[in-house]
């Protein structure tokens, strides 16, 4: 009858088997990442799907937000940071020396915690990086770049008639965008965010995230957030960090429901670990 | 596993589940004495496991508001939201139990005292053996127990059979004496209500089973998982 063992249901094939894989965009290999003495990055490897949001989770300190730098070389500026490993974007390593890590960045957008356009014009914020790698040649072609990447910023509407006002004149959510518009300038490939809304209220967080969503059409996305209510939102994979170490990653449906690490699940149920 | 570093939030979940073993602990009651209301037309005592429904009712309205003010201001997440589901479907499936219990009674009251007593005996037995298995089910989910779930699935083919059998026996007695065709065939409406509870009883094992593995799964994989070769379906 109806208890009996036949009834019960499958919902899932295999509930550990994470969905079939897009293509990797990123591929680190055996990242290490030392400050001096301190070792920040222990031994990770991540590969990071093509049009798809990945989420970096963990405690403050855990690493995450470096191994996020290493993706566009930021640790490259500071002085006492080493890098070792690789990192494969399209098959090439970017850590090889013969790379240029100004071009890397303009493939490699980053978008950062607190808002911060340039002392500018709204205008200006957004051609300066066009116009730096001469992507654009005339004026008509910058307009249009600056109104297209407005448009995908979901900011056109709010600031075509103030286009030579201050961009931080604009409101914190209105800036935020703004850095994102700029972002997406130049073109990139690949956009990482570093806790891209915790200075944002509720409203403007969720116009950045319903703006993360539609973004990710287009570009790989990697979002580094304490806030896990945001990581299940808005990314398709989530990764959780802690001590440096890369402790499980995977389907962010899975991670939310049934972690497979016990880590993992003291951390996002807010227990102590 | 470790408390939450809001301890109100520990002590919500806690207090839930107690609130849930309450309403398990009221409903096994009323099946036993609905089953002796029966045996021994006690219309007093059937008039009373009427009256306890409304507890369990109670007690399930309250569990409910628990759970929907725990996902809204707590955000439960994993082996915390698979908590508070699983909750969800144990208060509905007790409050189901309750209900069954409670027309088992109304059912006794319109008996006359002179039924068949094997019939009779043959709820008794089932009633005991639908208490034991809820109350196996209510234990494996005190301790999170998947084994004691299995064996709480495994208890319910033997209702079902409890079940044929008396419902066959039933019938020759009806077809003996067609007088008796009215209380018997509240007998029967009783043996199929005990059958109900015991399936609800096995959906309690079941979303302990779920609670606790976060899966929901084939009879094939509980087997499996159980027997401890699970990794190979990792």
């Amino acid at each position: 009858m109806d208890g009996n063992m036949e009834h019960f249901t499958q919902t899932k094939s295999s509930a550990r088997a994470d969905t079939a894989s897009a293509p990797i965009k990123v591929d680190c290999q055996n990242i290490d990442v030392y400050y001096g003495d301190k070792q920040a990055i222990e031994d990770i490897s991540l590969q990071i799907e093509d049009r798809s949001v990945t989420a970096f989770i963990g405690p403050s300190g855990c690493g995450k937000s470096t191994f996020l730098r290493c993706i566009n070389r930021m640790n490259d500026t500071i002085e006492s940071a080493k890098v070792t490993g690789k990192i494969f974007m399209d098959g090439a390593n970017i850590n090889d020396p013969a790379i240029d890590p100004v071009l890397l960045r303009s493939r490699v957008g980053m978008v950062f915690q607190k808002p911060n356009p340039f002392p500018k014009s709204i205008y200006d914020n957004i051609a300066y990086g066009p116009r730096i790698h001469g992507l654009a040649s005339g004026k008509a072609e910058m307009d249009e770049v600056v109104e297209n990447s407005l448009r995908k910023a979901g900011l056109w509407e709010e600031v075509k008639d103030r286009l030579l006002a201050p961009g931080t004149g604009l409101s914190g959510g209105q800036q935020q965008r703004l850095c994102i518009a700029r972002a997406i300038a130049v073109s990139p490939e690949v956009i990482l965010m570093d806790e891209p809304c915790s200075a944002l209220d509720p409203i403007a967080t969720a116009k950045i995230e319903e703006l993360i969503d539609e973004l990710r059409e287009r570009y790989c996305i990697v979002i580094v957030t304490h806030s896990m209510q945001q990581a299940a939102r808005v990314s398709q994979k989530t990764a959780f960090f802690h001590l440096g170490k890369l402790i499980e990653y995977g389907d962010t449906e899975r991670i939310f429901t049934n972690p497979e690490h016990g880590r993992t699940q003291d951390y996002i149920t807010g227990r102590f670990g | 596993m470790p408390d939450h570093i809001v301890t109100a939030f520990t002590d919500e979940l806690e207090h839930l589940s107690a609130n849930l073993l309450r309403m398990g602990g009221l409903a096994e009651s009323m099946i036993m004495d609905a089953s002796r209301a029966v045996a021994t037309f006690d219309l007093e005592l059937a008039r009373d496991v009427i009256k306890r429904d409304r507890s369990i009712d109670e007690l399930e309205v309250e569990a409910e508001r628990a759970i929907i003010r725990l996902i809204a201001l707590r955000h439960p997440m994993a082996g915390d939201l698979r908590a508070v589901l699983g909750a969800m479907k144990l208060a509905g499936d007790i409050e189901r139990i309750g209900d069954l219990c409670k027309n088992i009674a109304k059912r006794c009251l319109e008996l006359n005292g002179d039924e068949n007593r094997a019939a009779v005996k043959g709820i008794e037995r089932m009633s005991r053996a639908v208490s034991h298995q809820l109350q196996m089910a209510l234990d494996c989910y005190l301790r999170q127990d998947i084994e004691a779930a299995k064996t709480v699935l495994d208890m319910d083919d033997d209702i079902d059979d409890h079940y044929t059998s008396l419902f066959r026996e039933t019938l020759t007695y009806m077809m003996e004496d067609p007088r008796q065709i009215g209380s018997n065939t509240h007998l029967i409406f009783m043996a199929k209500n005990l059958e109900r509870i015991g399936d609800h009883a096995t959906n309690i094992a079941k979303a302990v089973y779920y609670m606790v593995t976060g899966e929901a799964t084939t009879g094939a994989k509980v087997e499996s998982r159980l027997s401890g070769d699970e990794g190979e379906q990792r």
